[in-house]
């Protein structure tokens, strides 16, 4: 399928896909190696979140899933990020990174807000901001090979596209100090004892139990599911905003260049692991 | 209640099977002090998931900065057993 033959109920862009069938959306990550967000992912994001208000008339839930092998996402471009930021003084590359995050907050926002049932199948690696896209959905569904990990402490900043304030909200924050200070990675099954995933399927199961939950909330009225949902699920708007401010800080110290320039010149193909 | 206690030999020998069955390698070839980054030719995405199975194997956690620099299945198995 090319551009052109893209409609509202099927697209098909450089870094994801979206369908629509029988009351539920699957929006699937196709973007190698990782689904690395970068300003590509970001531009087909807006995309969706463009279309979503009438998709939305059409649906009771929406499933994120990723096509890729190595997992949900590996997380934001550094790579991408890196070479913006020498490409320009440090004082245009924090506004060029304040207006990223702007708009990757204003999609994680909405996909958050949005009245439909959300659900996040995940498999492989979800790291960092692959991590907080997950967090902006209602349900985690875990592939019981899948990992969680924020590792932004090792670049010396702090996840940015909503994470800590997301992450909060829904579990302890002595889970929440352990997974942001050590940077760790935690399994499907950890995931599920803390509270993060709601359901942990058998490895390659994630995408088929997502369908099968995101089936049953289409027998729901959509008018008391969504109220339900915004009733126990408010957004953290004055954190989320604070934390934009924070990573803007942080990001301006000469350690965060050095450690992304440590991260480009890896020769690992996962560099941004432990 | 009667509690199991894994020996390290055991728990070497688990390590080395799951390992050859999951990357599909010989099990006579995989010795205990083997680095398995090379003996098994992984990168560290496959580290990782060979951490996951391992953690699902035993039923244990094994932090990140606890198997990092480990190369071993050797070394492996001790920080496994520190565990069980």
């Amino acid at each position: 399928m090319n551009e052109l033959t893209n409609t509202m109920d099927e697209y098909k862009g450089k870094s994801l896909s979206w369908s629509v069938a029988d009351g539920v959306i699957e929006l699937a990550l196709d973007r190698a190696p990782a689904n690395e967000i970068g300003l590509a992912m970001l531009e087909d994001l807006e995309r969706f979140i463009t279309m979503l208000p009438a998709l939305e008339l059409k649906a009771s839930a929406l499933i994120i899933y990723s096509k890729q092998k190595a997992g949900f996402s590996a997380g934001a471009d550094l790579r991408e990020l890196y070479a913006q930021a020498q490409k320009m003084e440090m004082a245009s590359a924090v506004k060029g990174v304040r207006d990223f995050l702007n708009r990757i907050h204003a999609v994680m926002n909405r996909l958050d807000t949005s009245p439909l049932t959300t659900i996040a199948a995940v498999h492989g690696v979800c790291f960092g901001g692959g991590f907080e896209l997950a967090l902006a959905c209602d349900l985690i569904v875990a592939d019981k090979m899948a990992r969680f990990c924020f590792p932004e402490l090792r670049l010396g900043i702090i996840p940015c596209f909503g994470g800590i304030p997301r992450l909060k909200r829904d579990i302890g924050n002595a889970v929440v100090r352990d997974l942001l200070l050590t940077g760790r990675s935690i399994n499907a099954t950890k995931a599920l004892a803390v509270g993060l995933a709601s359901q942990v399927a058998a490895e390659g199961e994630a995408l088929r139990v997502a369908r099968s939950t995101a089936a049953q909330t289409t027998k729901f009225d959509r008018t008391t599911a969504a109220a339900a949902k915004e009733f126990i699920k408010p957004l953290p708007a004055e954190e989320l905003r604070r934390e934009i401010e924070l990573f803007c800080e942080l990001f301006t110290r000469p350690a965060v260049m050095e450690a992304l320039l440590k991260f480009v010149e890896s020769t690992d193909a996962m560099p941004y692991l432990p | 209640m009667n509690v199991i206690v894994k020996t390290i030999e055991q728990t070497t020998e688990e390590i080395l099977t799951l390992a050859a069955t999951h990357f599909k390698v010989p099990r006579a070839g995989l010795q205990a002090s083997d680095d398995f980054y090379k003996k098994l030719g992984i990168d560290s995405l496959q580290a990782l998931e060979l951490l996951t199975r391992l953690e699902n194997h035993f039923g244990v956690e094994l932090p990140d900065y606890e198997v990092q620099g480990v190369s071993d299945f050797s070394t492996l198995a001790s920080r496994i057993q520190a565990r069980l």
